[in-house]
């Protein structure tokens, strides 16, 4: 018995696809949709080998936004103007920009500080004054550090109030298999369906 | 008995004279959404969710509180129909103070399930964040108003079926909120029985058991609200 002779070459397949350059943010929200993200599990080495992580809180050291990001997650409501400005940075190298979790896709609990955001009146000034003075032990002053700390904007707001978003996916937090089926089908260069309690349920 | 036949979606429906468009659309077998409608108590047309299309007519009107009448060509769930719809839900999450995260009605709440059957995945309406109260005063239950779509099915579930009217929508416009007695805090209203109908019939999470913490609330059991209305009873006045 003889055994057959090494193929000279590998027989060519389909050329490998680009990998996606994948980006995920995190705003005003509390990362449990990044913790959901992470529970992705074993999906999470499928998505090593299709995508390229080139922004994440959570799985990259980058400071500055790339350019040319392909998909982008997008956790969290727009409370300050660092949010603000990491937004429309986003939005203008992203093509395909996803309100990811409740707080992007509603403002959802961050933006609960709104109610002392009376008729246009109050705004930062009145979440700063009940947050470091009212309720501090009489040792409270309110905090002003432009330059180190982000200044609070008076109304906190869902990003598409913000920037253009083109996909939704809601959810506090979105569960790994709605993420998973909506970052699947993106690989393969098909909109994901959101539809049913299964993808659109808030809460 | 007179008997009046009408086209719903194409379908042909022989219905008693008196039926609701909505009654006759589910006797074609079509469901329409709704809110503020629950079997066995007086329609009012407040959610507009069931919104239909009658050929000929200018304007589009309310199923529940509207009659079925002869030769009527009705369309229940056309393009435009579902865009309102879908605009009545984003509205009742912009105006009240909705957060389904840590809401006791989460995954038992019709509001929330009823976005997810408008394919409702954000509201195009800015939020208004109003300023609503907590009457926690009642020794069983408490009300939140930051979650009360105001479909009244509190109002007439007290009145019909308990006969205690303990519950009113005050006010007019963007101030509408629902009172207690004579606006009272609600555990200081005697009339009150404290059966807990109104918080059966509550679809949000605005009228809640004390003793349930978020996504404990139990959907409303549609059994128990169909009984007969108490006016319906021999021997008992209309309300």
């Amino acid at each position: 018995m003889s055994l057959a002779p090494p193929p000279a070459a590998l027989p060519a397949g389909p050329p490998p696809k680009p990998r996606l350059r994948l980006a995920t943010v995190w705003l005003a929200g509390c990362s449990g949709c990044h913790m959901s993200f992470l529970d992705l599990d074993e999906l999470l080495f499928v998505l090593a080998e299709r995508v390229e992580l080139v922004y994440s809180p959570v799985a990259s050291d980058i400071k500055t936004y790339p350019e040319d990001v392909d998909i982008c997650l997008v956790e969290g409501a727009v409370a300050n103007t660092a949010n603000l400005e990491l937004a429309l940075q986003l939005r203008a190298r992203t093509a395909l920009v996803i309100s990811f979790g409740d707080c992007a896709v509603t403002a959802n609990v961050p933006g609960l500080r709104n109610l002392l955001n009376r008729d246009g009146r109050g705004g930062a000034a009145a979440v700063l004054q009940r947050g470091y003075v009212e309720l501090a032990d009489g040792s409270g002053r309110l905090p002003h550090a432009p330059d180190l700390v982000p200044e609070l904007l008076d109304q906190v707001l869902p990003l598409h109030a913000v920037i253009a978003v083109d996909l939704y996916l809601p959810g506090c937090p979105p569960s790994a298999e709605r993420i998973a089926a909506t970052l699947l089908p993106l690989l393969e260069g098909q909109r994901p369906l959101q539809a049913g309690a299964a993808m659109l349920r808030f809460g | 008995m007179a008997v009046v036949t009408l086209q719903i979606d194409g379908h042909v429906v022989a219905v008693p004279a008196g039926t609701s468009l909505l009654a006759a659309s589910r006797a074609a077998g079509l469901e329409l959404p709704v809110l503020c409608h629950l079997d066995g108590l007086t329609p009012v047309g407040a959610c507009r969710l069931c919104l239909v299309e009658i050929e000929g007519q200018g304007k589009l009107q309310p199923a529940c509180t509207s009659e079925a009448l002869e030769g009527q060509v009705v369309a229940t769930n056309t393009a435009d129909l579902r865009q309102w719809r879908r605009m009545a839900v984003e509205l009742f999450f912009a105006e009240g103070n909705h957060v389904c995260a840590y809401c006791v009605a989460s995954g038992a709440c019709e509001l929330q399930a009823m976005a997810v059957a408008v394919g409702m995945d954000h509201s195009r309406f800015p939020y208004q964040y109003p300023l609503r109260q907590v009457d926690a005063s009642h020794p069983l239950f408490s009300l939140d108003a930051n979650r009360c779509i105001l479909c009244s099915r509190c109002v007439r579930v007290c009145a019909e079926l308990e006969g205690a009217h303990v519950w009113a929508i005050a006010e007019r416009g963007r101030h509408c909120r629902l009172v207690a007695g004579l606006d009272q805090p609600w555990g200081e209203v005697d009339a009150c029985t404290s059966c807990g109908h109104c918080v059966e019939a509550c679809p949000t999470g605005a009228l809640v058991h004390k003793d349930d913490s978020t996504a404990e609330k139990q959907p409303h059991p549609a059994p128990a609200l169909q009984r007969r209305r108490i006016h319906d009873q021999p021997g008992r006045p209309d309300p």
